[in-house]
């Protein structure tokens, strides 16, 4: 009777997430499914087609364009967000003056909201009065159009990417700090150098930080909607800095096509499943578990 | 607390005894969204106030709604709907498609309101298929806006604007001022201000559909002009063109191009005068019509207009009410004022000397006569105009940075837009069919 009490008042406290988590959540997740395979602009009741959403998904143009410029942006952000978050924790992570100021001050860019963030880069990559033009200048290089130039509006966004990497910056140096010194102690003992340490001792013990880093970033990398948004309306130049987010955004509240823009969300969630379980797979025998 | 609960309780009981007979109703209100801010919400502002200030029955509830092609939309599904949405006006064959605003013909036949009152190319803006779903705010025409003082730098006669684009173009080329392959002053480029990269194909007598069924891209109007806007690319480099955008201001501020003298011609609407007056009051500038190909004279006093509207949404709690204060927006007297505060023309056919006399636009007969000319165009009355603005504004970008041909480039415009239209047009045969 006690137990059946309890478990009634946990239900009770828990209600108001389970209600926020079904009408708010698997509600809509579940109408995104529906509304995939239906004519639908909000306006009129949805009318089923069945798969003609994916099918013209299939054969449209700027679709696979959305797609490609994605993936590009993903491949270059990606890693050098990593590798700059990483790199940025181990040298904090090492024991200087002032290393509490030193954590604040390159964890601070990551607080500025995206579209203050998007104004700023848009001054510093201003083809022509741009300060970063302007210090390339100083050392003889003529820095491109940056956010003009077809070429460059995906290396730009991947730059910026950089900015906000002191969210995986926090979460690497906390892993860092549970690396056991006995095991440093051991590599030194036997004579290890700073990259044997770092090869051998560190990264294989915080693997599994790595590997959240990288699943997270992924995930947020695909789903970029803010900055392309703000600093490419439209996509432009040339639909060069059409992101799929901004696509699906597009035809969902401008084109009014609900329904096709339901079916795109289904095929990024897809999309995205399938990489991250390629990325668990792939690191089974990569990443290193303690308490394995 | 059972004490408090009682007298709350009995407090209730005692509101509902109270006898209703002796109770005046209180008037109506309807609530108006309106996208404008700054300047612009102020004028609308008065006439509310106006308006509320001369009826006791019906009173508005203005505010001031971002977005609003959205949140109308989505308002108007969640069954919230303003009474009155300030609408533009390329959303109404979309919005009169999804049945989300009221056709307005029987009111505005009880009120008297008819075509005869509005200039030709405004009216078609509130119409589709037939069925008025739209009546004007303040509407506007574009034309040629230069640089007198950078025309007399470059040796022209300020008095005489460019009378063909040939024309324009050379006079552009003489006032353009490059070093080292970089642009730091131009004549005239079609990206400036880059708000009409859809329509240019209007200048060169192309058309966007037909009227029915069929995406036109292909006009052969369409092609010249997307050559024309090639040429640029080819003339200038597509990237310098690009980094010179990139350097202009905002477009309401001193930094705006024409306004800092970057640029001597380029296409704006009857708004400028304002901005202009407010930004750069000293510049030394005329508007005119802009130019018409030489070998097409026809094309003369050719002008884009467009035009703010109002619609009663569909789920309008007091449409009645709402298409009352609509009419009262109509009214010559009100229409004028609210112009004048915008500092436009009037989209009525009637206009008083006061208007002409007390105006602050010194190019407002132009405006005015361009808008009631036979080439005044207006946007593509096409339920997937949107998309199809989009399509055209990306590949306006292609031609000027040179990624394909022209005729490639509307090629591939043609095929996506018409896939587009007839995949729309036979969903709304469909729904049609099934009562949807």
């Amino acid at each position: 009777m006690m137990r059946r009490k309890e478990a009634l008042a946990g239900y009770i406290f828990a209600s108001p997430w389970l209600l926020g988590i079904v009408l708010f959540t698997l509600y809509p997740v579940g109408a995104a499914i529906y509304y995939s395979f239906c004519d639908f602009s909000v306006l009129k009741p949805a009318m089923p087609i069945g798969t003609e959403n994916y099918r013209d998904l299939m054969a449209d143009k700027v679709f696979w364009q959305t797609v490609s410029n994605t993936a590009i942006y993903a491949a270059l952000a990606l890693p050098t967000s990593m590798l700059v978050s990483l790199g940025m924790a181990m040298l904090l992570n090492a024991k200087v003056r002032f290393q509490p100021l030193f954590r604040t001050i390159f964890f601070i860019p990551s607080l500025v909201p995206q579209v203050s963030l998007a104004m700023l880069w848009l001054w510093i990559f201003n083809g022509e009065h741009g300060i970063l033009n302007a210090l390339l200048a100083h050392i003889g290089i003529h820095g491109p159009n940056w956010l003009g130039d077809t070429n460059w509006t995906k290396p730009s966004l991947a730059v910026i990417g950089m900015w906000g990497a002191g969210n995986a910056m926090v979460i690497y140096l906390a892993s860092l700090q549970d690396v056991p010194s006995s095991l440093i102690e051991a590599a030194d003992l036997d004579g290890a150098n700073a990259w044997q340490k770092t090869r051998n001792v560190t990264l294989p013990m915080i693997s599994p930080i790595i590997l959240f880093n990288l699943i997270t970033g992924m995930i947020g990398a695909l789903q970029q909607f803010g900055m392309p948004y703000i600093m490419f309306p439209d996509g432009t130049p040339a639909r060069s800095g059409y992101f799929y987010s901004v696509y699906l955004f597009d035809n969902a509240f401008k084109f009014n096509k609900m329904g096709y823009a339901c079916a795109m969300a289904w095929l990024m969630f897809l999309g995205i499943l399938a990489l991250t379980g390629l990325s668990l797979w792939f690191s089974k025998k990569r990443v290193y578990y303690g308490g394995t | 607390m059972i004490l408090t609960g009682l007298a709350i309780g009995g407090c209730l009981v005692g509101l509902e005894l109270v006898p209703l007979k002796n109770v005046k109703p209180g008037p109506v209100h309807i609530t108006y969204w309106e996208k404008w801010s700054g300047f612009e919400f102020a004028g609308i502002k008065q006439i509310v106030d106006d308006y509320n200030a001369s009826h006791t029955d019906i009173q508005v509830d203005l505010l001031e709604v971002s977005e609003i092609e959205n949140k109308t939309m989505f308002a108007i599904s969640a069954g919230v709907s303003p009474d009155v949405a300030g609408l533009y006006s390329p959303n109404v064959p979309h919005y009169a498609d999804e049945r989300a605003i009221m056709p307005l013909d029987d009111f505005c036949r009880q009120a008297g309101i008819s075509e005869n009152d509005y200039i030709h190319a405004y009216w078609q803006l509130m119409t589709y298929n037939g069925t008025i779903y739209a009546l004007p705010t303040t509407p506007a025409s574009t034309a040629l806006h230069y640089n007198r003082q950078m025309f007399k730098d470059a040796g022209f006669d300020p008095d005489k604007p460019p009378q063909t684009i040939e024309e324009m173009d050379a006079m552009g080329d003489k006032m353009t001022v490059e070093k080292d392959g970089h642009i730091e002053a131009i004549g005239f480029t079609p990206s400036e201000p880059g708000w009409f990269n859809y329509a240019w194909g209007y200048y060169f007598g192309g058309r966007l559909w037909d009227g029915a069924t069929k995406i036109t891209a292909t006009d052969p109007g369409n092609v010249r002009a997307y050559e024309w806007i090639e040429s640029f690319g080819k003339k200038y480099g597509g990237d310098a063109l690009s980094s010179f955008k990139s350097g202009l201001g905002q477009f309401d501020s001193p930094q705006n191009g024409f306004m800092a003298g970057k640029v001597a011609m380029e296409i704006q609407g009857v708004w400028m005068h304002n901005f202009l007056h407010t930004f750069s009051p000293k510049l030394d500038a005329n508007a005119a019509a802009f130019p018409h190909p030489a070998d097409r004279p026809d094309l003369a006093n050719m002008t884009y207009v467009d035009a703010d509207v109002l619609v009663i949404p569909r789920g309008a709690k007091h449409p009645k009410e709402a298409f009352d204060f609509i009419s009262y927006v109509q009214r010559q007297a009100v229409m004028e004022k609210l112009c004048l505060l915008h500092a436009k023309n009037s989209p009525l056919t009637h206009i008083s000397d006061h208007f002409w006399k007390v105006h602050t636009n010194p190019w407002i007969h132009l405006f005015d006569t361009l808008a009631r000319g036979k080439n005044a165009m207006i946007p593509a009355r096409v339920g997937i105009w949107p998309e199809y603005q989009q399509e055209l504004s990306a590949s306006f970008d292609s031609a000027l940075l040179m990624k394909d041909t022209p005729i490639h480039i509307l090629d591939d415009v043609q095929a996506r837009m018409q896939a587009k239209l007839d995949e729309y047009q036979a969903r709304l045969r469909e729904r049609k069919a099934i009562g949807l």
